[in-house]
């Protein structure tokens, strides 16, 4: 969402430790991820525990517990943000225990975003000078507790596994032993963090702190709250978003065993039963008469039209280096094209939930978010509540994607539990989830370039339009008509782009809600740029590796990338007819990485991703097995949007219901994939959703490469690469 | 009416209606929580479980349609040896991203190993591609199903 150049309140990033200090164990509350038992609810620390900040907790038994600022959603947060923690703490990961931080936006908000979020890549951006400082904060008050009960100069001591060791005498304090003193000594003015050749547990593969609970069964995601008593309600939403409930006739659906409630709302039924099974029967059986509203006739092409109109006038200038239009104007060659991407549904394996206890003067809320003090506040306004009065359990995330940004879900299960006595889980269905979900916006570009007689890129003149999310989620980011995300992968290109201009028109289309999707705005720009320069190469009859690396003078860690990644896919080396290799470059989210991607494709058209080779620089690497695994991750999510992602509109409805029109990249589909990291001590870049963006124009050119089509549409469109 | 199921050795008396698919009943009715719902179609194996030992997507299996069948389901899958090969495997291996699909990932993974010990990459595709996973696990899983497998002796 918010790349580091414009972050919010960055300073906070060093102020953080200490608005933190001082602060008591004011923690309980969240359910705790237990790495030695299964999960169970949190325990209040107790008066003699030491909590030097709101990541830290230790209790005289030595029990460390690490109070998660980022959610955890499959990337590895809760590993990599207590090896940091831990790494300062001097302590192994075998003796922490992790607890969901509640929402608390002083406490726990993303230094780089200025709002308790977890998204963009950043949470290791965000997280690796404060949370080391945390850790080393910590190890120095417990050795100053440990020095002074033995009446010694703390230089004197160092801390190592849990311990405080007196070096001259070999004597040992446990930290649970000095709790109680380390809770009062002075908080450290300055501290000093280790540095990178002292790393025992940074740079490791440490094994995932959450797997074990994953794989029998008892990890616990939001769909699996059960407060006692608790009701499920499932729902049907106006097809067409902005419709009206016109009419229900709930008879049939009331005689099914194990309905307990219809609820009416506005714009929404739902049907409160035993259990889903009951509910879903009850909601087939609702006859419910709907009142479209004014989307009734909308569909896709006329908001693709309108975009393509908007790209037609002028827009907010993005970037603007020399003069465009005069180099365009004296360029040997122009080369224009238009692009388009569609809308994307998340679709999340854990389809959207939440749990909900509406009391007279209170709400108690079960779920899994990537923001939650959002949707404390939204479902507090929701519940006609002080925020202090909604009470936020989080819980481990079964998919994000930019889903679980949005409080949506919440809100409509707090309206829904307004009616309900007694706790009730809201359930989408499958098809209730991707027909109303907040979809990755619809774009269309007008791109052009000029080439001089040596096919270089004299000019770049790029106009995009499409919604901005950002303006809706973060209105003070969107200024004088641009945000840092709809531009990500648009503007400070790797290139050397000599005269540059880029525009961005924002237009929101009407009767579809959008929202951040994986790789958010690199994942349009990133596609249009990699096409584009490929179809520059194509122009000037350069190799596309050759032609960008001629282009990469001023950017020698995004040229190493592309350099390492040509060698280990074999780049220039034959291929099978039909196949071919297809390249793309990024710079985004403070990381830089180049894939090869190697498609073959049928004479039916259809396409096959054979391999694919990434190298990445990420800069300071946490845990290089978290880096490749979100790399396979992000590739397979990406050439999923590639060759099958669309939502479309007709009538006003989202046509795609469930997998088998909304379709995903499966076992047998799924390329084989190479990740080499680049060696680098520079300060860690993201990592989530790099592989995503890179993907999508590496497979596009590489369909180029195999077949000579150009696809500036996507996904795949089979039919177009038919050979006759 | 009234149902007997046979969940992981013990048995369950349940109140429902004969066509209360075998996923309600184990995580609303009984809090078996592990076996997770993610399309009620059979289109994506979240909620795979064994009955009588063949992977089974129970958002579409009746709960009338079981009759004396014994059913395993993630709880008690490790007390296989098939399913505790998997498991370690997946441990091993570091499979797991979000997590939410593995329940299904390892059901479908143990059935094939338990009647497949040395399952080839084609019978990986044909026993796995009912399973979606949306972190993109499938690299990890294809190898940690073949690590699995090379745990069993040849000829097993």
């Amino acid at each position: 969402m918010i790349p580091d150049r414009i972050a919010f309140r960055a300073s906070d990033t060093n102020l953080s430790r200490r608005s933190f200090l001082g602060t008591s164990a004011a923690i309980g509350g969240g359910l705790i991820l237990s790495l030695n038992l299964p999960l169970g609810q949190s325990k209040a620390a107790n008066s003699d525990s030491f909590a030097p900040n709101a990541f830290i907790r230790i209790g005289s038994d030595g029990q460390v517990v690490l109070t998660m600022p980022y959610v955890e959603m499959g990337q590895g947060t809760y590993t990599s943000i207590p090896m940091l923690i831990a790494e300062e703490l001097d302590v192994s990961l075998k003796q922490v225990r992790l607890e969901h931080a509640p929402p608390n936006e002083k406490l726990y908000a993303n230094p780089l975003l200025g709002v308790q979020a977890t998204g963009n890549s950043n949470a290791m951006r965000g997280a690796w000078k404060p949370l080391r400082e945390a850790g080393a904060t910590a190890r120095m008050m417990l050795v100053a507790a440990a020095a002074k009960r033995w009446g010694v100069d703390a230089k004197s001591c160092r801390a190592q596994d849990g311990e405080v060791i007196h070096v001259p005498t070999g004597r040992r304090l446990k930290y649970g032993e000095v709790v109680a003193e380390a809770a009062h000594m002075p908080v450290p003015g300055n501290v000093t963090l280790k540095s990178p050749g002292d790393f025992k547990l940074i740079g490791t593969r440490a094994k995932r702190l959450d797997a074990p609970a994953k794989v029998n069964g008892t990890a616990l995601y939001g769909i699996d709250a059960r407060p006692a008593g608790v009701k499920i309600a499932t729902l049907a939403q106006s097809p067409v978003f902005g419709g009206r409930v016109k009419s229900v006739d709930a008879t049939a659906a009331k005689a099914v065993k194990g309905v307990r409630q219809i609820v009416r709302l506005d714009d929404a039924v739902a049907v409160v039963a035993d259990h889903m099974g009951a509910a879903k029967k009850g909601l087939a059986a609702l006859k419910i008469e709907w009142d479209d509203g004014q989307h009734a006739k909308l569909g896709t092409e006329e908001i693709a039209r309108e975009l393509e109109q908007a790209t037609l006038g002028s827009g907010a200038v993005a970037q603007n280096t020399g003069d465009a239009d005069k180099a365009m104007a004296s360029a040997t060659t122009k080369v224009e094209a238009s692009y388009q991407m569609p809308f994307l549904a998340h679709a999340t394996m854990e389809p959207m939930n939440c749990t909900v206890h509406f009391r007279k003067d209170e709400c108690e809320i079960w779920i899994g978010s990537q923001a939650m003090a959002r949707l404390q506040a939204m479902a507090a306004k929701a519940a006609g509540l002080p925020v202090e009065k909604v009470n936020v359990h989080n819980h481990l995330i079964g998919g994000g994607f930019g889903r679980r940004l949005e409080a949506d879900g919440a809100v409509r299960a707090v309206e829904i539990a307004k009616h309900v006595d007694g706790p009730v889980k809201v359930v989408w269905t499958r098809e209730e989830d991707i027909q109303h979900d907040m979809y990755r916006p619809y774009w269309f570009d007008r791109i052009a370039a000029g080439l001089d007689d040596k096919g270089r890129p004299v000019a770049w003149k790029n106009r995009f339009a499409g919604s901005s999310v950002i303006a809706r989620w973060l209105p003070p980011a969107f200024k004088d008509g641009v945000d840092p995300d709809s531009t990500e992968g648009a503007i400070d290109l790797v290139y050397d782009l000599p005269n540059f201009h880029v525009e961005f028109v924002r237009v929101e289309p009407p009767g579809i809600p959008t929202a951040f999707w994986r790789s958010v705005g690199p994942s349009h720009n990133v596609f249009v740029t990699e096409s584009f320069i490929d179809e520059l190469a194509a122009a000037a009859k350069q190799d596309a590796v050759a032609y960008r690396r001629a282009l990469l003078d001023k950017s020698p860690r995004a040229k190493a990338v592309l350099d390492l990644a040509a060698e280990k896919a074999g780049w220039g080396q034959a291929l099978p007819k039909g196949r071919g290799r297809g390249v793309s470059l990024q710079f985004a989210f403070g990381s830089w990485l180049a894939q090869v991607a190697e498609v073959e494709v049928s004479k039916e058209g259809a396409v096959r991703i054979r391999r694919v080779v990434c190298a990445m620089d990420c800069g300071t690497v946490v845990n290089p097995d978290t880096v490749q695994a979100q790399l396979q991750s992000g590739i397979i999510f990406g050439a999923t949007a590639a060759l099958y992602g669309e939502i479309t509109l007709k009538n006003g409805r989202v046509e795609q219901t469930n997998f088998d029109a909304y379709q995903m990249l499966r076992m047998n589909e799924a390329p084989s994939i190479e990740v080499h990291i680049v060696k680098s001590s520079e300060p860690p870049g993201g990592m989530g959703e790099t592989g995503t963006s890179a993907i999508v124009p590496a497979i596009a050119n590489a369909i180029y490469a195999a077949t000579g089509k150009r696809l500036r549409k996507m996904p795949v469109d089979a039919s177009l690469l038919k050979q006759a | 009416m009234s149902f007997t199921v046979k969940i992981n050795g013990s048995t369950h008396s349940v109140d429902v209606d004969g066509d209360t698919p075998l996923l309600w009943v184990l995580r609303d009715v009984l809090g078996m929580t592990g076996t997770k719902f993610g399309c009620g179609m059979a289109l994506c194996g979240a909620c795979t479980v064994h009955i009588d030992g063949v992977a089974t997507r129970s958002c579409i299996t009746s709960i009338e349609s079981l009759g004396k069948s014994q059913i395993t389901t993630i709880e008690a899958i490790g007390e296989t040896p098939a399913g505790a090969k998997i498991q370690k495997a997946w441990l091993d291996h570091e499979v797991v991203q979000c997590g939410y699909c593995q329940s299904g990932q390892i059901m479908s993974a143990s059935a094939l190993l338990a009647s497949n010990p040395h399952p080839s990459n084609a019978d990986i595709d044909d026993a796995m591609s009912g399973n979606i996973c949306r972190c993109g696990t499938y690299v990890r899983i294809r190898e940690a199903i073949n690590l699995a497998a090379q745990t069993n002796e040849k000829g097993d």
